[in-house]
């Protein structure tokens, strides 16, 4: 049985093998001058203490194929429950071929579990080589990275570690099923990619930032999490917002990040809040900028810290990175063993 | 030797359709048994039960001896050739021999190598570039190196042209001879069944409506014709399966066991496909009425 499933699925995994071996390639040639590219700048930040500078410059560079690679980490699941998933019961079922193989002396149940598990097998390796390679290629601009793209952020954290194999187990089951049961391989395709899809939304969205109870705490105001600070001519007070980032907590998944003002009142969420300090006189006056290039903003930031202003942030720290990789690897993979499940429910009562 | 088939009640239903009812057959190993119906009369379901693909939803089934559900030792007696003759199109007529060896415990390589090599199909052939005959062949193939006891096709000749059709029922006939096979075959054309079964079941509107050896149902059946007459008024264990009349003169097509003695009927042979049409003409047996009682 394993002969046929390989001799029917060769061509897929040819396919497949080669494209991940092209992707390796570029990746293996790329990453070591990436890497140099990187500890080198590191030495010389670190000589003149600006490191931050260099993170935002080193980023800004590599940031198309740092995404690039992320999202062809992200789709290729999509793509193995597409084209390996939907299609393996519903082409023998549009042939015919299905009765061909059932009246062999072989039962449905083997034939359906050898299938699942050889393809499936070769799904979750395809996506772990996949993501193997990104994350190592990715390494260096992952420690440099702009906040918004950081390992926990969700764009990141699915083409990282070993959540993407978890997802592609998913997509080829998922596949799987829905073309048991609607019998078509097209519309099998189209329902599975929508499907995976919404699941994919939802998960991160709605689901993972509650996977641990979330870090909730005030911090005062600095440049790590002031985003903008500027005065318009027609007011009379100046405006802050925030940037989603945790002062100390480098790379942390930031869920809210929001300024209260002295009286407790909570801003919304990445809006501009005005900040009742003076601009005439006192620290925030335009005549204090004149001291010196940065000096005005840090004393400026003191005052208002000073009246009673903070970031009320709720986030996941980083170290929570690999609790999170294996709790969700967990819930997909328990959301495909009940999928697997009624697969061979279904091939035992209802197909033929 | 134990029957070959033997159901009881049998019934499936999809949804709120029943696709097969009310099945009753008891067929002795050795024959070569012709299923015939129209299309949707439930041969395919038949087939498909004995076959162990599907389930019953309910009476009982027996194929030699066992009951087919899909089970390895079940489905190695039992060789399926389903309906259009499915083979892989991207593998090789070689890929589907190789196929059988790895899926079949009793697979018979040299009478595959053998039929495929009389029948001029070459094994590098792709399967997808088969014509139907050949396509038939290789899956007729499959289902007689797996060496069944049994062995099932579905309508396995509807595709084919006529010198296709013959040369396939040769090849099956000369098979059954050479192996000692019981055969269940589904046609919904008698002609092609004329040539190769000694028993036969018409299905028509998902029942039963004959089943027996084609020597005994051709004795049974008589063609009446005569003045025109109510077929009501034969005498009992003269069974009419259809009756047609013009406005002086009635052909009927009776059944009985009896020699039939009224001098009012010319009385002649009928053909098996005199039969079956006979029987696929005959509207479907009202359900049993309830007596009406008289209101007072």
């Amino acid at each position: 049985m394993i002969w046929l499933t390989w001799r029917q699925f060769r061509l897929a995994a040819s396919a497949t093998a080669a494209a991940l071996v092209v992707l390796a390639a570029v990746l293996a040639l790329t990453g070591p001058g990436l890497a140099s590219g990187y500890s080198a700048g590191i030495t010389a930040c670190t000589r003149n203490g600006d490191c931050p500078r260099f993170f935002d410059h080193f980023f800004d560079d590599y940031q198309t194929p740092f995404l690039a690679v992320a999202v062809v980490v992200l789709i290729l699941p999509a793509l193995l429950g597409l084209f390996w998933g939907a299609p393996l019961i519903t082409r023998e079922l549009e042939a015919g071929t299905h009765l061909l193989v059932w009246s062999q002396s072989i039962t449905r149940t083997r034939w359906l579990a050898v299938k699942l598990t050889f393809t499936g097998l070769a799904a979750v390796a395809a996506a772990g080589v996949c993501s193997l390679v990104v994350t190592w290629w990715s390494t260096p601009l992952d420690r440099s990275a702009a906040p918004g793209f950081t390992l926990m952020d969700p764009l990141v954290f699915g083409a990282r570690g070993i959540v993407p194999m978890a997802y592609a187990a998913f997509a080829f089951v998922l596949g799987v099923t829905v073309g048991m049961l609607v019998r078509r391989t097209v519309t099998a395709m189209a329902v599975t990619l929508a499907l995976f899809a919404a699941v994919q939304i939802v998960m991160p969205l709605a689901v993972r930032p509650h996977l641990l109870p979330a870090v909730s705490a005030s911090f005062e105001l600095g440049p790590e999490n002031v985003d903008s600070f500027n005065k318009l001519s027609d007011q009379e007070f100046p405006q802050v917002i925030l940037d989603a980032a945790i002062p100390g907590q480098r790379g942390a998944w930031v869920l809210s990040s929001r300024l209260t003002d002295p009286s407790g009142r909570v801003g919304g969420d990445g809006a501009p809040v005005t900040v009742r300090v003076s601009t005439t006189s006192g620290p925030c006056a335009p005549s204090q900028h004149s001291q010196g290039p940065g000096k005005g903003f840090d004393t400026c930031i003191a005052e208002i810290n000073r009246l009673g202003y903070r970031q009320e942030a709720v986030y996941q720290p980083f170290e929570r990175f690999w609790a999170f990789q294996w709790i969700e690897t967990g819930i997909y993979v328990l959301v495909t063993a009940g999928l697997a499940g009624l697969c061979f429910r279904w091939i035992r009562r209802r197909l033929s | 030797m134990s029957a070959v088939l033997r159901a009881h009640d049998l019934g499936k239903k999809y949804g709120k359709r029943w696709a097969l009812r009310d099945f009753t057959v008891d067929i002795p190993a050795g024959h070569v048994v012709g299923l015939v119906g129209p299309n949707g009369a439930g041969k395919t379901t038949l087939l498909k039960l004995a076959a162990g693909q599907l389930t019953p939803t309910s009476g009982t089934i027996a194929v030699l001896g066992g009951r087919p559900e899909a089970e390895p030792a079940q489905l190695a007696m039992i060789g399926f050739v389903a309906q259009d003759t499915p083979v892989y199109a991207g593998l090789s007529v070689a890929d589907h021999l190789r196929l059988g060896a790895r899926l079949n415990p009793g697979w018979d390589a040299a009478l595959a190598r053998d039929r495929l090599e009389r029948l001029g199909l070459d094994p590098r052939h792709r399967a997808g570039k088969l014509s139907g005959g050949q396509r038939a062949q290789l899956a007729l193939t499959l289902g007689l190196a797996k060496r069944p006891d049994l062995l099932i096709l579905d309508e396995p000749v509807a595709a084919l042209d006529p010198l296709a059709r013959r040369e396939f029922l040769q090849g099956l006939m000369e098979a059954v001879a050479e192996h000692e096979l019981s055969v269940v075959l589904s046609s919904h054309l008698v002609s092609d069944l004329e040539r190769t079964c000694d028993y036969l079941i018409v299905l028509v509107g998902s029942r039963v409506r004959a089943a027996g050896e084609v020597e005994e149902l051709l004795a049974t059946h008589h063609r009446l014709t005569g003045p025109r007459r109510d077929p009501d008024r034969l005498p009992a264990g003269q069974h009419v399966v259809s009756a047609r009349h013009t406005d002086r003169q009635s052909t009927l097509i009776i059944r009985t066991d009896a020699p039939i003695h009224d001098p009012a009927w010319s009385v002649s042979q009928v053909t098996l496909e005199d039969l079956v049409l006979a029987y696929m003409d005959e509207p479907a047996p009202a359900p049993l009425r309830p007596v009406l009682e008289v209101k007072r």
